[in-house]
């Protein structure tokens, strides 16, 4: 059954990144729900991975021991030129890939279990964890949590693997309570400190750089957490806490916050959300099935983040992926790939909206337009070329922001460059 | 629902705009997030910054620098002779030959030598202690109770978006926060602080008017749209008066850049503009330009110091005192205190990591030339600890309280609610 062209648009901008206006004619096409279960449906092998996986020299904290100053710089310089072919490579992933819906939840599991390069300082384990977000994103929260919790890149930035059974380290026990599973108010200072117990004895191998164990470290006494007590190692910690109650809705309340518009986890959404909360899939789907999130209060609900804006310069106007300027632009407008600000992730909404993102996307538009193909607007009579800025950007502006457009629509480039920073452009 | 309240610190500085090989015209800036009005905030076009609010009308300009992450208060103002110190750091505690002695109890950490001066000079404050009842130990939920001032219950504005509410009107030049985010104590219940970009500062003229039109928030536009908008116009009044400020001073040829050369240099000067020392240089020019800017923000990261946190810590604090030491020389005679504040400090006792666990108490400084130098607040004991940390002995409250009514000029009602706080006299 065929949909109507600008809520499919809203479905395909949240779901993946910047459709082109071929992509919008197609799932009005097909019809809503088709749509939705072909943005689920990951069994076709991805066209993305026609591209080279990205490279790394192989690296050990052991073997650089015995290196020189000089040495160690080098090596350090070769990780951070492969970090930079790294964040490229992802964000060339994310434009040309032809499961976007995929790709858009690593992104979002990213912000949820945010991890820096800036502490991690190892590529290939950032690029290990971002695999493991695009290989089990889509299932159940658990084994992905449980992943997570081993995930050495994740293990450096929260210092789990530095535990010892007499001086527990708090830090990743906090934020798997706080930011992970279950969000403040759902558990206690108690439940912080015999949990930080329960993970000792956990470590990052310095020869394989894996997850591995060591029993001398670990605390076997017993714990309490959330009420449960025995004695408990970081597995147990995992899934006592993702199998509450309070997880299932600070998942849902989460995930629909990321995808539809920002919610507490008391919101009757929320509720509605719950019986889909066993795997990712069902939950995705749940959300993008539920009337509400086709609803004005969605499609108005959310800003860009800046990678979905910067992808819309790359897909629809067809600057080059792989130009150098695309990662600076992430830069000024605040979010750089896997260089989260902190473990909270990327905020929303109002995160995004300051004087300084205003400049940095007034500057990178009018970059853009320079090497854009600005043919569908440019080819249009004078009078068209408002509509067709719309038409191309797949939005449809306000009387005002028409007006203003209208006032330029005799240069494609400045039309093009102020359609691409309008206020409809920048919401999500 | 909660706007702009939330979560940006651990990497701080360092998370944001420092990727290499900028070349972009100006596509850098300090970053962050800034001024969501609730309402339109035209431009004030053709206002001269410096005229339009002469310095002696002003009662002082705040800067307050935030350290993202949870200052270790015990490595910087150091108990170096109680024994219980060494005790709990066997490893991560500075020995009494190696500090920089105050008096005979407490020292500062080796890296603060300008800070040193500053105390010897007398305009540097330290207040002791400073903390809230019943500490949280989350970074987020902690760094809001700091930034909104309220401790017990969520507050979706920050302490000085109050006083913005109450002085600033729709002028978004009233506050100003630099770094990566625009913290939420800007954040008021009708206007908001801005963000400054950094870099080329260029806008081209031609686009100026169509911008404008376009960045006229539309009656009936989902709030967000027009909040895109109101940022879009603030920005145009920001540029305008910081572009002014700045070209005064420095008159660079072809443009006028935070940094004060050329645009050609963006790419080397944008990865330094998001260091503390290129943000207080900067915001030192416009203070001593007059820029009618009342409060800056500037913020500094990477203090979450769980693990081998002595070399680290070490570092942060060199930083730090470097460049608040320049920025003291350089608005010297200015009404301008500068604050320093983190959301805790860590634990008394070293983990086995080499590093700290969160904390609660911790010293604050601050610094002006206006400023009364010496100590505030009692020193806490490290013996009667709260479950391994210290006890508060200056509610943060106070220390607004003086900040408002010393800095300001407001009543301490202005910003804070829950009756009167004793002031500290430091200003």
């Amino acid at each position: 059954m065929a949909a109507d062209r600008a809520t499919v648009a809203h479905l395909l901008r949240r779901a993946g990144f910047a459709p082109t206006s071929a992509e919008v004619d197609a799932a009005a096409a097909a019809g809503y729900g088709a749509t939705v279960d072909l943005l689920l449906d990951f069994s076709e092998p991805d066209r993305a991975d026609a591209a080279p996986a990205p490279a790394f020299t192989p690296y050990s904290p052991l073997a650089e021991r015995g290196l020189t100053v000089a040495q160690r710089q080098a090596a350090q310089r070769q990780r951070n030129s492969e970090f930079a072919a790294l964040q490229r490579w992802w964000l060339a992933r994310m434009a040309t890939t032809s499961h976007p819906l995929r790709e858009k939840l690593t992104l979002y599991w990213h912000g949820h279990f945010a991890t820096s390069f800036d502490k991690v300082r190892i590529p290939a384990l950032m690029y290990g964890q971002n695999q493991l977000f695009r290989a089990l994103g889509a299932g159940g929260f658990e084994p992905l949590t449980q992943a997570v919790a081993k995930d050495p890149a994740m293990m450096i930035w929260l210092d789990t693997g530095t535990d010892k059974a007499a001086h527990p380290n708090e830090n990743f026990a906090r934020e798997l309570m706080e930011l992970f599973t279950l969000g403040i108010g759902n558990y206690t200072e108690d439940d912080v400190r015999e949990a930080a117990r329960a993970f000792t004895g956990w470590v990052v191998d310095p020869r394989s750089l894996t997850w591995a164990e060591r029993p001398a470290q670990h605390d076997f006494g017993s714990k309490a957490v959330l009420g449960q007590t025995g004695d408990w190692d970081g597995t147990d910690v995992v899934r006592i806490l993702v199998s509450s109650a309070a997880s299932q809705r600070f998942l849902a309340a989460r995930v629909w916050s990321h995808f539809a518009y920002p919610v507490g986890t008391t919101d009757p959404i929320v509720t509605d959300l719950l019986p889909a909360t066993v795997n990712m899939t069902a939950l995705l789907r749940a959300v993008f099935q539920h009337p509400a999130f086709v609803s004005p209060t969605a499609r108005g609900g959310l800003v860009k983040q800046p990678v979905e804006w910067l992808l819309s310069l790359v897909r629809i106007l067809g600057v080059p992926g792989d130009s150098p300027r695309l990662l600076p632009i992430l830069g000024a407008l605040g979010q750089t790939p896997f260089r989260p600000p902190n473990v909270g992730g990327w905020p929303q909404n109002d995160y995004w909206l300051t004087t300084a993102s205003s400049m940095a996307r007034l500057q990178a538009a009018a970059f853009a337009v320079r090497s854009a193909d600005l043919s569908p607007v440019a080819d249009a009579a004078p009078s068209a070329r408002v509509d067709a800025a719309a038409h191309l950007l797949g939005v449809s502006w306000s009387d005002g922001t028409a007006r203003a457009l209208a006032g330029v629509a005799a240069d494609p480039r400045q039309l093009v460059t102020l359609a691409l920073i309008a206020p409809e452009s920048v919401l999500a | 629902m909660k706007p702009l309240s939330r979560r940006r610190f651990l990497a701080g500085a360092a998370g944001i705009g420092v990727a290499a090989g900028a070349s972009a015209a100006g596509a850098t800036l300090l970053g962050g997030c800034s001024s969501p009005r609730g309402h339109p905030a035209g431009p004030t076009p053709g206002r001269s910054p410096a005229a339009a609010t002469p310095s002696e009308s002003r009662p002082g300009v705040l800067v307050l620098l935030a350290l993202y992450g949870g200052n270790d208060g015990l490595n910087t103002l150091i108990p170096y002779a109680d024994p219980a110190y060494l005790g709990a750091r066997p490893s991560l505690g500075y020995q009494p030959g190696q500090v920089i002695r105050l008096d005979a109890e407490l020292a500062l950490h080796p890296a603060l030598t300008q800070l040193k001066g500053l105390w010897d000079a007398k305009q540097l404050a330290i207040v002791r202690g400073v903390g809230y009842p019943d500490p949280n130990y989350s970074h987020f939920r902690s760094m809001d109770i700091w930034q909104s001032g309220v401790p017990d219950r969520d507050e979706p504005t920050g302490w000085l978006g109050r006083y913005l509410d109450r002085t600033g009107g729709k002028d978004p030049l009233w506050a100003l926060s630099l770094g990566p985010t625009m913290p939420p104590l800007l954040q008021g219940a009708s206007v908001a602080g801005s963000a400054l970009p950094s870099g080329n500062l260029t806008i081209a003229s031609a686009i100026e008017a169509p911008y404008t039109a376009l960045m006229t928030p539309a009656a009936g536009a989902p709030a967000l749209q027009q909040r895109v908008a109101a940022s879009g116009a603030d920005l145009l009044t920001v540029v305008h008066a910081v572009r002014e400020v700045l070209s005064a001073q420095t008159a660079p040829a072809g443009g006028t850049n935070l940094e004060g050369g050329p645009p050609s240099s963006t790419a080397r000067t944008a990865a330094a503009a998001t260091g503390l020392d290129a943000q207080l240089d900067v915001v030192a020019r416009l203070i001593v330009g007059g820029l009618p800017t009342r409060v800056y923000v500037v913020s500094f990261g990477g203090f979450d110091t769980h693990g081998t946190e002595k070399d680290t810590h070490a570092n942060l604090l060199a930083e730090l005192d470097s460049a608040v030491g320049a920025f003291a020389k350089a608005v010297a005679g200015h009404p301008v205190v500068l604050m320093t504040f983190s959301e805790f400090g860590r634990r008394v006792a070293e983990n086995a990591s080499g590093g700290t666990d969160h904390g609660s108490a911790a010293p604050l400084f601050v610094v002006g030339s206006g400023v009364k130098g010496g100590y505030y607040g009692d020193e806490p004991g490290l013996t009667d600890l709260d479950d391994g940390n210290l006890r508060f002995t200056t509610d943060f409250r106070s220390v607004y309280a003086t900040v408002a009514e010393g800095v300001l000029g407001v009543d301490q009602g202005a910003v804070l609610e829950g009756g009167s706080f004793p002031t500290l006299g430091f200003v």
